[in-house]
């Protein structure tokens, strides 16, 4: 047991070991062994998302002021096994006209996508993806769930589906240029594409070198995720239910799953790329403490993408674009450009120095920043507030013209 | 090792194809099957579908796809620099700047021709 | 061994995939066999362990450029009622020429003896950094990479051109309505 807290790669020795033991050849013990290692890996956010599920409910529930679940067992903890035994017995309804291989096709690739991300992450020291390309690995993996929507929204010969899609894939597509900018920084401090050395580099937190970074990663995914300030892609007052509008039963599910397993892993993801991943004390020498670490720091970061879910309305979609290209993107320029200008500069100066160094360059363009979207606010043209406003005026205007704005 | 890393993604990209599919598979047997014409109809507002869901979309959409593809090409080239930042001496760090300035300049061409402006016939102008 | 199946199994796949791509009257449909003929292209390169090339042509070819693939199409009038002959009348004659270049170009893989060569030894694990050097080493690539740049600028510029049809005025569409709220 003590060896395994140390080094759990015990577990796979042992394993192979005994499987060779019953004569199986040395590759079919690997495929064996891989076959064992995908389950475990596939099987923990699966299950996990059932929990997830419930945790959502349950606290956004309590940010409206309501209980949530609270009748299927303790605390309504056994509710999504409820729901899943409910959604597993519907009828799988299929609509006219339905592209029928790639409509069954989206929602597989809609979880497929969010889990291919998990053997890239380093789950602890010599645990996990240890991957030379792990970060362009992950915005690959990525691609797939835009198909996922893409192939739904198409296939389900229905023309909200089809908008939805097409405003989900634009919104992805614009999110991404951010997201991919913002993640050279922190490949630039730890010179590595590998997720194992960016979380090794983390000796201090990256989140303490480049906060606004950090921010910015997390923003764009909630994005990613299509989250709610930016769920424009399930906007039920528009376009009903989006992209999965045809979707019934466990394909419907599916999606479900995918979006709540995808907000789960872009906060292990900024904990990884920002929060020193698994690292934490005694993480070094008892590697599986460092799941536990990367898993609370997840969680950390998931909580808050509830919270800001529970807290922000839907944004438009011409403010969600504009706020991509011509925030996100040029700031994201901005402290790339600066990031790599300082660094070369600092890189002598020892850990804490370094760290501060690039800390104070993020306040001044953090201020910088501020001060442009004032200036920029301070000329937009703005109804005063208290003044009767011209809801709908009448075509031939017989009432006296009220007091305008400006 | 990262041959092995990657037998394993190879493993689990079946598997990842084959969890959610299970269940799919499961529902879709589990459930009852009564298929009728007006459950299999597309959902609309009251009516029927008016004309096929094929609608011309606009062109915004094409370029935003289209500014982004530049930015995703000369992004991947970024990566390899950032990656031997480390090694380079100041005035290779200045040639990957350069390279940044060239996709600012793209953004800002972008921007300035209007081709990242969302236009609604019917919203009103959006404020900026 | 593994290998070998490996890349004979998703050869199959990349052509047939092909094929639907190149016959399947739906157009969406033959987009989706495109990207599975990229997708196999990409496990190729996994194969050959050349893992930064696998996962740009996964972001770019996929990501980038069979979105803007679909997004040409939806923008298309009519899509999907295209029925008009999907073959040119000189088809034998394609046939004949593309038949005879695959062979010749066949026969010249075969006989060359460049493809008996062992490879070399393991791949360096530090490859991406040596391609970021190169990248930017006078004595390298330094002039492509930067001209790439100004390519991918002038390329951008010159779609945005096109699509907006060189005009200044603001938008394609009318403003707001008349004496709408500012």
């Amino acid at each position: 047991m003590g060896a395994f807290l140390r080094d759990p790669s015990v577990l796979v020795e042992w394993l192979r070991a005994l499987l060779m033991s019953w004569g199986l050849s040395a590759g079919l013990t690997e495929l064996v062994l891989y076959l064992l290692g995908g389950f475990a890996l596939a099987t923990g956010p699966m299950l996990w998302v059932i929990f997830l599920i419930w945790f959502e409910r349950k606290a956004v529930a309590r940010f409206q002021d309501r209980l949530g679940p609270n009748r299927v067992g303790k605390f309504g903890l056994l509710q999504p096994f409820a729901d899943v035994l409910k959604l597993m017995t519907k009828e799988d309804i299929i609509p006219e006209g339905a592209d029928k291989p790639l409509y069954w096709a989206a929602p597989i690739l809609s979880v497929a996508g969010v889990l291919l991300l998990w053997p890239a992450i380093p789950l602890g020291l010599g645990i996990g993806g240890n991957l030379n390309v792990g970060v362009l690995y992950l915005i690959a993996a990525g691609t797939l769930g835009i198909f996922a929507i893409l192939l739904a929204g198409w296939s389900s010969n229905n023309k909200y589906a089809l908008l939805a899609a097409f405003r989900t894939v634009a919104q992805l597509v614009s999110y991404e240029v951010p997201m991919v900018l913002v993640l050279l920084l922190p490949v630039l401090l730890a010179r590595s594409l590998n997720l194992q050395d960016i979380v090794q580099a983390q000796d201090v937190w990256f989140v303490v070198y480049v906060p606004l970074a950090a921010l910015i990663f997390l923003i764009v995914s909630i994005a990613e995720v299509g989250r709610t300030p930016f769920d424009l892609l399930e906007a039920e007052s528009e376009i009903i239910a989006g992209f999965h509008i045809e979707y019934s039963g466990m394909k419907f599910a599916m999606f479900f799953a995918g979006e709540f397993l995808h907000a789960f892993t872009i906060g292990i993801l900024t904990a990884v790329f920002f929060l020193g991943g698994w690292r934490g004390p005694g993480a070094d020498i008892y590697p599986v403490l460092g799941i536990l670490y990367l898993w609370l720091k997840g969680f950390l970061v998931y909580f808050v993408v509830v919270w800001i879910r529970a807290t922000h309305p839907r944004i438009r979609i011409d403010h969600m674009l504009n706020f991509s290209w011509k925030f996100l993107t040029p700031l994201a320029l901005t402290l790339v450009t600066v990031g790599a200008v300082l660094d070369k500069v600092v890189v002598g100066w020892g850990v804490w120095p370094r760290a501060l160094a690039h800390l104070a360059s993020n306040v001044v363009v953090a201020l910088v920043t501020l001060q442009l979207v004032r200036a920029w606010a301070r000329r937009l043209p703005r109804p005063k507030v208290g003044e009767p406003r011209p809801v709908a005026r009448p075509q031939p205007q017989t009432q006296p013209q009220p007091a305008s704005g400006d | 090792m990262n041959g092995t890393q990657w037998a394993f993604i190879g493993v689990f990209f079946v598997l990842a194809l084959l969890f959610p599919a299970l269940p799919i598979v499961l529902g879709h047997f589990m459930g009852p099957r009564r298929p009728n014409p007006i459950k299999n109809d597309v959902y609309e507002c009251g009516l029927k579908t008016y004309g096929t869901p094929w609608v011309p979309f606009k062109v915004q959409f094409y370029l935003f796809a289209l500014v982004f593809l530049i930015f995703d090409v000369e992004l991947v080239f970024l990566y390899p620099w950032a990656v031997a930042y480390g090694v380079l001496p100041m005035f290779a760090v200045f040639e990957g700047i350069l390279f940044i300035l060239m996709l600012a300049a793209a953004l800002v061409y972008a921007w300035k021709r209007e081709a990242l402006d969302w236009y609604e016939p019917t919203m009103p102008e959006a404020t900026d | 061994m593994v290998t070998t199946f490996l890349f004979g199994l998703i050869a199959l796949i990349m052509v047939l995939a092909a094929l639907v791509a190149v016959t399947n009257r739906n157009l969406v449909r033959a987009t989706m066999g495109l990207v599975l003929v990229l997708f196999g292209n990409a496990v190729l390169f996994v194969l050959l362990e050349a893992y930064f090339l696998a996962m740009a042509q996964i972001i770019i070819y996929i990501g980038a450029i069979a979105i803007l693939i679909v997004f040409a199409i939806m923008l298309t009038r009519h899509v999907g009622e295209d029925w008009g002959p999907a073959f040119h009348r000189a088809w034998p004659w394609a046939l004949v020429i593309a038949g005879g270049l695959g062979g010749a170009l066949l026969f010249w893989m075969v006989r060359w003896p460049g493809g008996q060569n062992t490879p070399a030894g393991q791949v360096d694990p530090n490859y991406v950094q040596a391609l970021g050097q190169a990248l930017v080493n006078p004595q390298g690539y330094v002039v492509p990479f930067e001209v790439a740049s100004v390519l991918l600028l002038a390329a951008l510029i010159g779609a945005i051109y096109v699509a907006w049809g060189g005009r200044r005025v603001k938008g394609p569409y009318p403003q707001r309505a008349e004496g709408g709220e500012r």
